[in-house]
């Protein structure tokens, strides 16, 4: 891999170099442009399909049964309701219960019939009746409060920490950023969202952040140590932060989503829907959009916003100035 | 390379540090297997290896019915007594009208299911009339109680008072006592009072009910009581915790009780009862504690309470008294419940599933080693023995804390765990990146070592703690599944700091000082050739990008001069003193 040291070499010093700062018009309208599909499509297509988890559904149970194969029961459902999405569990010795989405009157009594077959048994064997959600309004509203709780603490934190509240400000929009599309492909796909889909998009949010404070560190440090007669203008010590630590960004994602995209992997291709596929979905898709906008949204903006700032204008300026009169003097 | 023995000696002392650090985690673990039946192996969740359901059905008399709303508070008050019992990840869920399903990994103990369905619904009424003897409370408190005044203190045995045909003017007024209830109160047999529906009395309504001291101290009999109406209830409860009992001098006794806290209601509620109660003599003197219909405890009042902070006492168990706390915390069941079955059910997912995620994480840290060697070389041997020694602390702390604080391990913890590969990962990644930093600008690898060190450790705490937050942040206020996930996260992320400062940092300053990376070898993945340091004349020293202008950061603006740690400052000018280093970089060159 000596091209790609190299690269990291050129990236280092300079000698190459890709304007993510300048051209920030371009990263905010792609921004803007996919934060408006995810919401969009997912909105015409009628918002998101929650599991049986958050919505609660429909639960049987066959008593007195000798067979307690498991498959048996979902191939039933999925026989006549393909989206029913069954779980099943057998309880006791003899039992067989088998959790499905909300079904209507019609569909119950298919299923009934489909699963006494199954299992031959009577009809009057297996029971029929509703369930509630078992991610309940509690768990929704505690941790909506854990997280306004964290993000506020966290953009507290990193405003001390960066000592400017702008760095807080374009980390937070990133994220923003990466939750809408993240969750965008569950509501375009009209993938079910279960649990587990939730804890990888929690673990979206800390990657997330966490990748932008690794970059923004060095974006403080060099513009930091620019002072005030750096022959760098603010965009570009910014710019040269971002690709000075192009190679970690590059090979952290890749570390990181390796594993993911195993699991990603074996969990669709092997086993079909279930909760490897859920997490790992939302992990795939929020850690590579976690590190593309640290790049392309988080450092542009912050650059962005602290553009305005009178040190900085006068700073830019007089560089500029003297560049110009350097290359007419030439 | 000469030896610089700081740096190996602080080097040597960190990996035996961790090295105590994983003997005592198998220690504590090989200890739990020994003595208290641990196994080497994390328990698992609910939907990997199944568990107990227990159905709950609500207590309801003849007519009564429970609302949907009842229902949904019945099954959160329930979701949080079982979260303060460790994290199982746990599932409540409603089913048809008016049962509460709870399934449980395991097998739960009768302590478990009385934590669970009790309704624990609390109130505190005054006393009017009782047959508790003049010995009463003495061998249930020894010691005078602390919270001021209200104590255990022998009851003096009163003869009842004959009830006035006079509306009763307080909730201490004899007058309660109609002929109808003393006779009722005469006939009350203590053997029923557990049969008896709970809270069968309305609150504005008197109580005849008992003590049972039978189960415990077997010493006392059961005391009947007639209570007056209900003065504070629990739902005035702000907080309520479990502690060893003080007595008046301060000292803690071994006996266990609650402390509890009411809001400003409760609290005003509780001065007016007691300021009462202080002027009566006589069993009137006492007020009892009630829970679900029983007497937990009857002191009398020795002062006017109005701190709002008053003790139960009673025979309590550290156990006992914690599970009450709990249920007081969180509130009474709007219903009491009785278990209506309870029955072993299978995992959802199974040992097919939990293969499938293991055989992925395999692979998945095999691609990530191969990434590793292709990138960093011989460095990523680093990478993955780091990695090695992160996977055994983690499993180690899981094993732990799963036997001995109740969490299990379910298919979104294994894929969490997975996924810290990745982040544990990019602390050594941000590492190794400064070091070839370093490098570039011209320092010998063993400098390079501790100058890039120094700058990664601080980008490597500032992204840790972003994390730990989110992790501390949503154990303490989230519940159930996501409780869970900010276990897993708090505790990957403090294994990940401990592994790059005890492991990662001391190997690598060790390596710096062998011929094969210190020399820069081609297959080292430090050699200066490749990161571009070689490009530069002897006698020019491009200056490295990071103490562009360290000379003038002093003259800089205060801004950036306030920005500036020490460290860095430090840093800054030791890369400015760069020349001094050209010769040991020319011979990393030639070798």
């Amino acid at each position: 891999m000596a091209s790609f040291s190299q690269f990291g070499n050129d990236l280092y010093t300079g000698k190459r170099s890709y304007d993510f700062v300048g051209k920030k018009y371009l990263w905010y309208a792609i921004a803007i442009v996919l934060i408006a599909l995810a919401l969009g499509i997912t909105l015409l297509r009628g918002g998101f399909e929650f599991g049986i988890e958050f919505r609660g559904g429909s639960q049987f149970e066959i008593s007195k049964t000798t067979n307690l194969d498991q498959t048996f029961a979902a191939n039933a459902v999925t026989a006549e309701v393909p989206k029913a999405n069954p779980r099943v569990t057998v309880i006791g010795g003899s039992s067989v219960r088998i959790q499905t989405d909300q079904l209507t009157n019609a569909q119950n009594d298919q299923v009934r019939d489909a699963l006494a077959a199954a299992y031959e048994v009577t009809p009057k064997q297996v029971t029929a009746s509703y369930i509630g959600a078992t991610w309940g309004a509690d768990i929704t509203s505690t941790a909506i409060r854990g997280l306004i709780t964290f993000l506020v603490l966290a953009a507290v934190v990193m405003a001390i920490y960066f000592r400017t509240w702008k760095m807080s400000l374009a980390a937070m929009i990133a994220l923003l950023h990466d939750l809408i599309i993240t969750a965008g492909v569950y509501g375009v796909l009209q993938f079910e969202v279960t649990p587990a889909a939730v804890i990888g998009f929690l673990t979206i949010l800390g990657y997330s952040l966490y990748d932008t404070v690794v970059v923004f560190d060095k974006i403080r440090e060099n513009t930091m140590e620019d002072g005030g007669e750096t022959r760098r203008t603010f965009s570009e010590s910014v710019n040269l932060a971002v690709n000075q630590t192009l190679v970690r960004s590059i090979n952290t994602s890749v570390v990181a989503l390796l594993p993911v995209g195993a699991i990603l992997f074996i969990g669709a291709a092997l086993l079909g829907a279930g909760t490897l596929r859920d997490i790992s979905l939302a992990l795939f898709i929020g850690m590579l959009v976690g590190t593309y906008s640290t790049i392309f949204i988080a450092a542009p903006l912050y650059a962005h916003l602290r553009s305005s700032e009178d040190a900085i204008q006068k700073q830019s300026k007089k560089l500029l100035q003297s560049r110009k009169s350097a290359a007419v003097t030439e | 390379m000469a030896a610089r023995s700081t740096p190996v000696k602080k080097a040597w002392r960190s990996l035996t540090w961790l090295m105590v650090i994983i003997v005592g985690l198998i220690a504590i673990n090989g200890g739990g297997a020994l003595l208290a039946g641990w196994n080497w192996v994390p328990k698992l969740a609910l939907d990997l290896i199944g568990g107990t359901q227990i159905i709950l059905a609500p207590k309801l008399e003849s007519g009564q019915s429970v609302s949907a709303d009842q229902l949904n508070q019945a099954v959160s008050i329930i979701r949080q007594r079982i979260d303060a019992a460790g994290v199982s990840e746990s599932e409540i869920n409603t089913q048809g009208s008016s049962n509460v399903v709870v399934s449980l990994p395991g097998i739960p103990d009768q302590a478990t299911i009385d934590r669970i369905e009790s309704s624990a619904k609390l109130e505190f009424r005054a006393v009017i009339q009782t047959d508790a003897a003049a010995v009463s409370n003495v061998g249930e408190t020894p010691s005078p109680s602390p919270s001021p005044g209200a104590s255990d203190s022998p009851a003096p045995s009163t003869s009842p008072e004959p009830a006035p045909s006079i509306s009763p003017s307080n909730a201490s007024d004899p007058a309660w006592v109609t002929p109808a209830l003393q006779k009722q109160f005469d006939d009350f047999n203590c053997a029923d009072v557990e049969k008896a529906n709970t809270n069968v009395a309305p609150a504005d309504k008197p109580l005849i009910t008992c003590e049972i001291n039978g189960t415990l101290t077997d010493a006392l009999p059961d005391y009947k009581y007639i209570l007056g109406p209900v003065e504070v209830s629990g739902e005035r409860i702000k907080d309520a915790t479990n502690g060893l009992v003080a007595n008046s001098q301060g000292v803690s006794t071994n006996q266990w009780g609650v402390n509890i806290v009411f809001d400003a209601e409760g609290a005003k509620q509780f001065g007016e009862v007691t300021t009462r109660l202080y002027g009566l003599t006589g069993a009137r003197h006492q007020f009892a504690i009630v829970l679900d219909g029983q007497v937990i405890s009857a002191p009398t009042t020795n002062a006017v309470i109005t701190d709002g902070k008053p003790q139960i006492t009673g025979s309590f168990t550290q156990e006992t008294s914690k599970t009450l706390a709990d249920q007081l915390k969180f509130g009474a069941l709007p219903i009491g419940f009785l278990v209506q079955s309870k029955e072993s059910i299978t995992a959802t997912l199974g040992t097919t599933q939990l293969l499938s995620g293991l055989l992925a994480g395999a692979i998945g840290l095999m691609l990530v080693i191969g990434y590793s060697l292709l990138q960093y070389r011989t460095l990523g041997l680093v990478t993955v023995a780091s990695l090695v020694v992160a996977f055994s602390i983690t499993y180690l702390i899981v094993t732990i804390l799963s036997w001995r604080e109740g969490y299990r391990l379910s298919l979104a913890g294994v894929a969490g765990l997975i996924v810290a590969i990745g982040i544990t990962a990019d602390s050594f990644i941000v590492y190794f990146e400064r070091i070839r930093d370093e490098l570039r600008d011209g320092r010998v690898l063993v400098s390079a070592v501790e100058a890039g060190w120094k700058r990664a450790l601080r980008t490597i705490f500032a992204s840790d703690a972003v994390n730990f937050l989110a992790a501390i942040v949503l154990f303490l206020l989230a519940v159930g599944n996501v409780r869970g996930f900010a276990l897993t996260l708090g505790l990957t992320t403090i294994v990940d700091v401990l592994v790059v400062t005890m492991f990662t940092h001391p190997m690598m300053q060790l390596l710096a000082n062998t011929e094969f990376f210190g020399g820069g070898h081609r297959f080292s993945g430090l050699d200066p050739k490749a990161l571009g340091a070689v490009y530069r004349g002897r006698a020019q020293f491009r200056a490295p990008a990071a103490s562009v202008g360290s000379g003038k950061a002093a003259s800089a603006s205060k801004e950036a001069a306030r920005r500036q740690t020490i460290a860095e400052r430090k840093a800054a000018e030791l890369a400015a003193g760069k020349p001094g280093t050209s010769s040991q970089r020319s011979k990393g060159k030639d070798s």
